[in-house]
């Protein structure tokens, strides 16, 4: 009974050390100025304030960064979760010559490590014209591997009664993919789109890159500015800013969490 | 990643033998067309911006360019031998490795060890298990962020938690011994909990019977921990290794918002200065350079990965 007790101690060291830096960020964002800049430290606000999001949003277009940032989310998965169900469909239902050869070259993207593709990305986004545009943030990002063949390898588990049922049926490829394959794959098709989704909302670097402007920023680019004009000195301020980033992404995470840790959980031992 | 190459179900277009030849030769014609133009987006994003960087920074790395001037001027191997040569370049790879190495070994210990926590019949490690994934999932920027807040010297949380002990707090990240560890610290508070979930996943599902007859024979739960589970978590144990170099090499959003590459050159890793010679410097041949550089120890990597994972599927 001894060791019980050790392990939920130690349990309960695990949840402080994960909930800590976010209870200081959230208290922080809702004190008054002075109980911030206070030693000992104010554990719990007494003067709760929402003048700190105010702040934040005067100092930097918030509301353009939302904008943004729920844009590139929502196209960017949508059209990188089509590229990978239709490739993934083509290669597991379609003849074509040369097939294995295709899906190796679209494999093979996955060992091009991101971070080595951005000068040169770069450079075409602003030969196409792109700088500072939602293709320009979009575009680059919709090529798809790994989900492609996530999708494509769950497929091809697929009882195939199912999809001659549906020809012989009459329906074509395209109608047993919307209304035969795609229906039988949802788990693994959630499984992209929160992987897919997660990463665009996140994505930092390129956006960094390929705007100039900060009516294009995204929100956690917008942060970075936010952070280097309010200096140091003014964390209630930035903690409320860095609250408005992250509160759609726990929200969503609170209250789809099991598909969420599934999902990616799954992505990962998939692969 | 292990390809498991099944063939292509026949659609039963195919099978059906259609009555005439010029049918057929139509039907598939029209296969092909289909296919073609489902495959065509992917392919031609990934050609674009996937493949044709490599030649590009190919290009690049044998030029100088201030990305001003109309076009490169040809250098020849010039970029590659100044930067192989140079200090700051070897003070980088050092980083690097420091950085990737902390990162690993800690994500790996910490993450196998809350992972065994987790798979103990505790009350509430459900929940817990969710909070340590969390960070997992938020933007590195914001984390970032609350991180800078923690680690202020004068106001933070971590000044609360050391001065109990009679310890000075560090000014962190403007401390050149402190910075590197403080971005370890941070990028594991960030993934650990991933690792952890992915050792779970493991550990429930090894085979129980030998577990048993361990414990039957007289065997100790640390002896049955290291003879038994740990190798059997070997190939997971080797996953994680593999995607948390690939990872970290290219860690950025922490680095840029909490240090930018500082104090002096402290936490300049490789993928900082990718960054910074292309998109502060301006110089488009050594970014290139440094690029081909990662694109090449990175490919290593999945190479031998690519070659653990056949020969463990050969050996089934």
């Amino acid at each position: 009974m001894k060791v019980r007790a050790v392990q939920y101690v130690v349990l309960l060291g695990v949840a402080a050390i994960f909930l800590g830096p976010l209870y200081w960020l959230i208290s922080a964002a809702v004190k008054q100025p002075a109980e911030i800049y206070q030693w000992p430290p104010v554990w719990w606000p007494d003067d709760f304030t929402w003048g700190n999001f105010k702040l934040a949003w005067d100092a930097a277009p918030f509301d353009r960064f939302f904008v943004n940032s729920t844009v590139i989310t929502v196209a960017g998965t949508i059209l990188k979760v089509a590229n990978a169900v239709l490739t993934a469909y083509a290669f597991a239902y379609l003849r074509f010559p040369f097939k294995k050869v295709l899906f190796l070259l679209i494999l093979g993207a996955m060992m091009v490590p991101g971070h080595v593709t951005l000068l040169p990305n770069y450079l075409t986004v602003a030969s196409l014209g792109w700088i500072n545009t939602y293709a320009g943030l979009i575009i680059p990002g919709i090529g798809s591997a790994f989900a492609t063949f996530l999708m494509r390898q769950h497929f091809l588990t697929l009882p195939g009664e199912v999809t001659d049922a549906a020809a012989v049926d009459g329906a074509g490829h395209l109608r047993t993919l919307w209304r035969v394959v795609l229906p039988m794959s949802r788990p693994m098709l959630v499984t992209v789109v929160v992987i897919t989704a997660v990463e665009e909302w996140n994505n930092f670097v390129w956006p960094l890159i390929v705007t100039n402007t900060a009516e294009m920023r995204t929100l956690p680019v917008g942060l970075l500015i936010l952070k280097d004009e309010e200096g140091l000195a003014n964390w209630g301020t930035i903690m409320a800013g860095t609250l408005l980033v992250l509160a759609p992404m726990l929200l969503i995470f609170l209250f789809a969490q099991r598909y969420i840790v599934g999902g990616i959980t799954q992505g990962a031992l998939k692969g | 990643m292990t390809v498991v190459d099944l063939p292509a179900r026949a659609h039963p277009d195919e099978v059906r033998q259609p009555p005439g030849t010029d049918e057929r030769r139509r039907r598939t014609r029209r296969e092909y067309g289909l296919f073609a133009l489902l495959v065509a987006p992917n392919l031609l994003v990934i050609a674009v911006f996937a493949y044709w960087p490599i030649v590009y920074n190919a290009w690049l790395s044998l030029t100088d360019w201030n990305m001003i001037a109309a076009r490169p001027t040809f250098v020849g191997l010039d970029n590659y031998v100044n930067t192989l040569t140079d200090p700051a370049f070897h003070k980088t790879l050092g980083v690097t490795v420091a950085f990737t190495g902390l990162i690993v070994a800690g994500s790996l210990v910490i993450g196998l060890a809350l992972a065994v926590l987790f798979n103990q019949p505790l009350k509430g490690r459900g929940l817990v298990r969710t909070i340590s994934f969390a960070p997992h999932i938020l933007s590195g920027a914001a984390v970032a962020t609350i991180w800078l807040f923690v680690f202020d010297p004068g106001y933070g949380l971590m000044r609360a938690l050391i001065e109990p002990f009679g310890a000075e707090p560090p000014d962190w990240m403007n401390n050149s011994d402190w910075a590197l560890p403080g971005l370890v610290i941070v990028y594991l508070w960030k993934n650990v909990g991933f690792t952890a979930l992915i050792y779970l996943a493991g550990l429930q599902g090894l085979p129980k019977e030998l577990d048993e007859a361990a414990a039957i024979d007289g065997a100790g739960t640390w002896t049955r921990f290291r003879a038994i589970k740990l190798p059997l978590l070997a190939p997971i144990s080797f996953f994680l290794l593999i995607t948390t170099v690939i990872g970290t090499f290219q860690a950025f959003d922490v680095i840029a918002v909490m240090t930018g590459g500082g104090p002096g050159d402290a936490t300049t890793t490789l993928s900082w200065s990718i960054y910074n010679e292309g998109f502060q410097a301006f110089n488009a041949g050594r970014a290139a350079t440094l690029s081909i550089i990662m694109f090449a120890i990175l490919l290593v990597v999945t190479t031998i990965q690519a070659r653990v994972m056949e020969r463990r599927v050969h050996y089934r």
